[in-house]
């Protein structure tokens, strides 16, 4: 069974000139143990997905309909106390910017102390004794100093290696990581990409892995879902839909990326930009920066449908794939 | 002035350093007897570009890259060494009267779209600005003029020119900022991380663009980037920076075939690769040290698989093995 299933998700902002719809009807889950990677670009709705899921969605924004099940039962519902039981216990978070997830008044061990007394029948030495664990586990060197030392004392890595292990304080079955390693350097990247993807393996934990870098995403998750306009575009398993993409934003998308291994006069480009909430066209909502458009297109909004081994919401491959 | 020196590069830095005091203040330092500070950002970087090439430095953050870059548009002062634009000293003429005609010739391009440009001007003051400053035109039809085809060499309607930059995408910003640095038709474009802010789709309009405007104008970059891929698109040669210093310098493909550097070969291993999903690659060990504090001898020795004792102690110099400059005694040696 899976251990998250979100089911048809509406997001909405309230406002003046009438309801922006965010999210408009996404649809995924997630096994036990599953890396699912989210990706698209900015304003694509992919932190919000995340936001949804942890249940910190910024006032007004509001889950509009569709229901997130977490281990069967619903989450989206729970009165605030309940579901900050959950949070932190069955979910762990990590965000782009380890600098401002942590508290910079309190030393990292008294952050993870709390964290770990919140949600485990432990006292405080054992709690000491399992952050110090913690801190091991994420590679932080000289673990019984490190813990009394304040987030300033740390390097940008050391601090994201820190929040990985806030977020694994309770043991969660799933993290939700939202950005995880884009305000690092490429080589702290690496070094955090392969502890994310070992420790995960190790206790069997699924993460849904926001990020806006396909590299990142084909080294590490079993699964991505790409996102255009508040819309799961494409979603399948990770090396058909980066190797046969089947939606046309995702073959431009991938054909964006300069590539390591050839040389190009001009790169592709995907002409104009995504479109705004409040103007998203008729239809499918990329038709407009489109090549192959058509004129279903124009008219209708296609939902995710069989392509190939991944599913891709495009009327090209509608009736088993005409194209 | 310019009419004998065809052979001669564009931009030549000769070991530029720039050093920054970042002592705590006097009182400070008589009080608790603290030594002053020094920051060595840029630490003897030399190179040259010529004309209509690219040369892109690559580091990662902390490495003096940007520093470099506001050495060469005139921003800093140089601490030691200098930097000849045409054959002349330009860090000399920027305090003359000729500095005005030279900075018309080198522009930058900022990183961030969204704090290089005034929110309270229009795009078309924005972009007037340096033909009013430089004078080079008065009258306003004519700026309107220029402006309107300005715009339309970076893709943007000459319409756009009285909007305000707040109604523009990152991506049309970062054009308009393009547009604004050709204003005053520049030979060398220095450009610090123009696409890090943009997304991917966005990032491959932009650099298009920079592209076929080389093309058309026969410009010189200097392009700073931290993303290894971007840089193998657009550069001709590229300079791998760390810890204050170039490291090593070397043709595009001779980098990227052959890196020499343990450290370029480091940052070309941690690029996460797209077609072989599932691999694992060699994870990199430790992190850039503190610039305030840089191990002795070859800085990047602390992390470096093939260090020694002489790696520990002597400072490397840039020397050429077989058409590259790399600073590493193990390069040198023969041992890899």
């Amino acid at each position: 069974m899976s251990l998250l299933q979100v089911k048809n998700l509406v997001v909405e902002f309230p406002s003046r000139k009438g309801t922006l719809r965010a999210l408009d009807d996404i649809s995924f889950d997630i096994a036990p143990g599953e890396i699912l990677g989210v990706v698209g670009e900015s304003g694509a709705g992919k932190s919000l997905t995340g936001a949804a899921i942890i249940g910190l969605l910024e006032p007004p924004g509001r889950i509009g309909g569709g229901e997130i099940l977490l281990e069967g039962k619903r989450i989206d519902n729970l009165p605030y106390a309940q579901m900050r039981a959950i949070r932190g216990r069955k979910i762990g978070a990590i965000f782009q910017d380890p600098l401002t997830s942590l508290n910079p008044l309190y030393s990292v061990g008294r952050q993870l102390i709390e964290t770990i007394t919140t949600h485990l029948p432990l006292n405080a030495r054992q709690a000491r004794a399992r952050a110090i664990e913690l801190l091991q586990d994420t590679g932080i060197p000289a673990a019984e100093q490190r813990i009394d030392h304040y987030p300033h004392q740390f390097s940008g890595g050391m601090r994201q290696r820190v929040v990985i292990a806030l977020a694994l304080a309770a043991e969660p079955k799933l993290i939700v990581a939202d950005e995880p390693t884009t305000a690092l350097d490429v080589s702290i990247q690496a070094q955090i990409i392969t502890l994310l993807k070992t420790i995960c393996k190790d206790r069997g934990a699924a993460v849904m892995l926001i990020t806006h870098d396909m590299g990142v995403i084909a080294e590490t998750c079993d699964r991505v879902a790409v996102m255009y306009a508040g819309r799961i575009a494409e979603i399948g398993p990770v090396h058909e839909v980066i190797n046969h993409p089947s939606h046309p934003y995702t073959s431009g998308l991938m054909a964006c990326i300069p590539d390591m291994s050839q040389d190009r006069e001009n790169l592709h480009q995907i002409d104009g930009a995504m479109p705004r909430l409040n103007a998203i066209p008729q239809g499918c909502a990329f038709n407009p920066r489109c090549t192959k458009t058509f004129d279903k297109c124009v008219q209708h909004r296609p939902n995710l449908l069989k392509a190939g081994n991944t599913h891709a919401a495009c009327w090209l491959h509608e009736a088993g794939g005409a194209a | 002035m310019n009419n004998n020196n065809a052979t001669q590069p564009l931009v030549r830095a000769t070991d530029l350093a720039k050093t920054f005091d970042v002592s705590a203040p006097w009182l400070n330092r008589v009080i608790e007897r603290k030594p002053k500070m020094l920051l060595k950002a840029v630490n003897g970087v030399s190179f040259d570009i010529e004309r209509g090439k690219t040369l892109a430095l690559v580091g990662e953050s902390g490495c003096g890259k940007s520093t470099v870059a506001r050495l060469l548009v005139g921003l800093y002062e140089p601490t030691r060494g200098g930097f000849h634009f045409d054959g002349v000293d330009a860090h000399a003429a920027f305090k003359t009267a000729e500095g005005r005609k030279l900075r018309r010739r080198v522009q930058m391009v900022f990183q961030d779209p969204y704090a290089s440009l005034n929110p309270r001007w229009t795009v078309g003051d924005i972009i007037a600005e340096p033909l009013r400053e430089h004078e080079i035109l008065s009258d306003t039809g004519e700026i309107d003029q220029r402006v309107g085809e300005l715009l339309q060499s970076v893709g943007l309607s000459a319409l756009d020119r009285v909007k305000f930059p707040h109604q523009f995408s990152g991506g049309q910003r970062q054009r308009i900022s393009i547009a604004r640095a050709l204003a005053t038709q520049p030979e060398f474009l220095v450009c610090d991380e123009p696409t890090s802010a943009l997304d991917v789709s966005v990032q491959a309009q932009v650099l298009n663009i920079m592209k076929d405007l080389q093309r058309k104008h026969g410009l010189t970059y200097l392009f700073i980037s931290h993303n290894l891929a971007v840089v193998r698109h657009v550069s001709d040669q590229v300079g791998v920076m760390y810890l204050g210093g170039l490291v090593e310098l070397a043709d595009k493909h001779t980098l990227f075939d052959t890196p020499r550097h343990p450290y370029t070969r480091m940052l070309l291993d941690a690029i996460p690769k797209m077609h072989d999903t599932g691999k694992a690659r060699t994870a990199v060990a430790g992190e850039v040290p503190n610039p305030l504090n840089p191990p002795t001898g070859c800085a990047f020795h602390p992390r470096c698989p093939h260090a020694n004792a002489r790696c520990s102690n002597e400072k490397p110099e840039m020397l050429m093995h077989s058409g590259v400059r790399v600073a590493c005694h193990a390069v040198e040696e023969g041992r890899i």
